[in-house]
């Protein structure tokens, strides 16, 4: 038993545990239960409310943000997974200030009405072209089909993208 | 979400010890079933042992033409993965035509098959589910059932398996491969996935503590040609009402070989083999196409609301093989 107990890895929880988080290219402490997903904990305890809770269970993307580079959905995260690995969300998605050109994009194309689901088709959008699968409008729309945009800006969306993705330089 | 405990596995013996030792625990993979059903009190996990560190996400070429498929391996990882396009495009369609880009990035493969379902009775502690809480009733046999399955279902339990690529791997005869306290062993995929009869909550044949670690997919020259349709309210990030994966050589105008498989019809992912008997040996065609989906179906036990299921997975097969045949397949 006790060579099994040396290999142990430290169980944390159910109370709260230290958890340090690297946001944004930012290592961040937090005190958090191992149950907080990363949805809460950006926004509740970093204050980091770019990131949207639309639905909390996986359907809406309103909570896209990207982990390791990769988008994911941060309401069915656990915060604690992310340990190790780097988090970006709509705040750190620009460094000095300025718009990202998908963030220009959607304010030049009005892509959005009420701009809750905006972060996340922003950081789904960008993520998009690194993929490679905004070739058309039906590839973007099938490659974005995990945001919803209940005010349907989709074609507006759809143009802020082609904007990005013709514009000089091939912007990312 | 009830409060839980969380440790990281750095090696899978230590994951499966772990979950293996305490009654409450499960393994974490990507989370997209789990942690959501955690959030509704449907699972009620009291250590979460995180798998993800394990190095089990490849997605490797077998010396015999066939492939091995880590657990760990993420549903977007595979579906692009060049032997897979290449050897086994019917995985990689049946991958990007589940979910969205998102879940894709985060959901394993081990996962996928481990997924559970989407019945409305299920996932609504409220309400009675067999599957949730054994002998408490099924709300769905009499209640809302448009979605539910027509083909292995019982009286206890007519959800519908919700994979997409689970269809596809039971077409193929792959394997899941597991570790447990126990030792190793390999699974059939078709004897993988349990039907309901009287034990809905059993939905697969995996211990406590037994962690699939990997899907071997055995050499299948004939699915190089092969074909995921998937039919469903929306176009994009829906779950089937109807789904067919489907391989077929032709000789001569006759069927030499054929693998079909259907989803959102099944209680399991349904491998189609009234159909295949039906259809080996026979003139390739229309006429037998439909004859051979006809043969499967007649075994359905439809319901008011989901009756078009019936008719809508006959067409489908028809659609598949016809794709194949007529050269036109992806």
């Amino acid at each position: 038993m006790s060579a099994d107990v040396v290999s142990q890895p430290a169980v944390r929880g159910p109370q709260a545990a230290t958890v340090v988080l690297s946001v944004n290219g930012r290592e961040r402490e937090l005190r958090i239960e191992p149950r907080v997903s990363l949805l809460d904990a950006l926004r509740e305890h970093l204050g980091l409310t770019g990131s949207k809770k639309g639905c909390d269970q996986g359907t809406c993307g309103a909570c896209t943000v990207w982990v390791d580079g990769r988008r994911v959905l941060a309401c069915l995260t656990l915060a604690v997974t992310c340990e190790g690995r780097e988090v970006t969300t709509i705040e750190g998605l620009s460094a000095d200030g300025s718009l990202h050109p998908m963030q220009a994009a959607f304010v030049d194309r009005d892509a959005f009405q009420c701009g809750y689901c905006t972060p996340g088709q922003i950081m789904s959008a960008v993520a998009l072209l690194t993929e490679g699968h905004a070739g058309d409008d039906a590839e973007i729309a099938e490659w974005m089909s995990g945001n919803i945009c209940r005010c349907a800006a989709y074609p507006n969306i759809r143009a802020a993208i082609r904007d990005v993705r013709d514009a000089a330089g091939g912007a990312r | 979400m009830r409060a839980l405990s969380y440790a990281r596995a750095a090696d899978t013996g230590t994951a499966i010890a772990l979950v293996a030792g305490d009654r409450e625990a499960a393994f974490l993979a990507g989370g997209t079933t789990e942690v959501d059903l955690a959030r509704q009190q449907v699972l009620r996990p009291g250590l979460l042992v995180d798998i993800n560190d394990l190095p089990l996400d490849g997605v490797e070429d077998q010396p015999d033409g066939g492939l091995r498929i880590g657990a760990l391996a993420r549903m977007s990882d595979v579906a692009r993965a060049p032997a897979v396009l290449a050897r086994f495009p019917v995985i990689s369609q049946s991958l990007l035509l589940g979910a969205s880009a998102q879940l894709r990035n985060m959901a394993s493969m081990g996962g996928n098959l481990c997924q559970r379902v989407r019945c409305g009775y299920f996932r609504d502690v409220a309400s009675p589910c067999n599957k949730r809480d054994p002998g408490s009733g099924c709300g769905a046999i009499d209640g809302m059932n448009r979605g539910h399955a027509i083909l292995g279902v019982s009286g206890s339990c007519i959800a519908t398996h919700p994979s997409d690529v689970a269809v596809a791997l039971v077409a193929l005869d792959a394997v899941v491969r597991t570790r447990g306290p126990g030792g190793e062993r390999d699974i059939g995929i078709d004897d993988f996935f349990l039907l309901p009869g009287d034990t809905p909550d059993r939905e697969h044949p995996l211990e406590h503590g037994e962690l699939i670690t990997a899907i071997d997919v055995p050499p299948a020259p004939v699915a190089r040609r092969s074909v995921y349709l998937k039919f469903r309210d929306r176009q994009s990030y829906e779950f089937a009402l109807a789904s067919v994966a489907a391989a077929i050589r032709v000789e001569d105008g006759t069927v030499a070989e054929v693998r079909l498989a259907l989803g959102g019809v099944g209680t399991k992912p349904w491998r189609a083999r009234r159909a295949e008997a039906a259809l080996l040996g026979q003139p390739a065609g229309q006429a037998g196409f439909t004859e051979a989906a006809e043969q499967e179906l007649a075994q359905a036990t439809a319901r008011p609301q989901n009756a078009f299921k019936v008719e809508l997975a006959q067409r489908a097969i028809v659609r598949a093989l016809n794709t194949l045949t007529n050269g036109d397949a992806r």
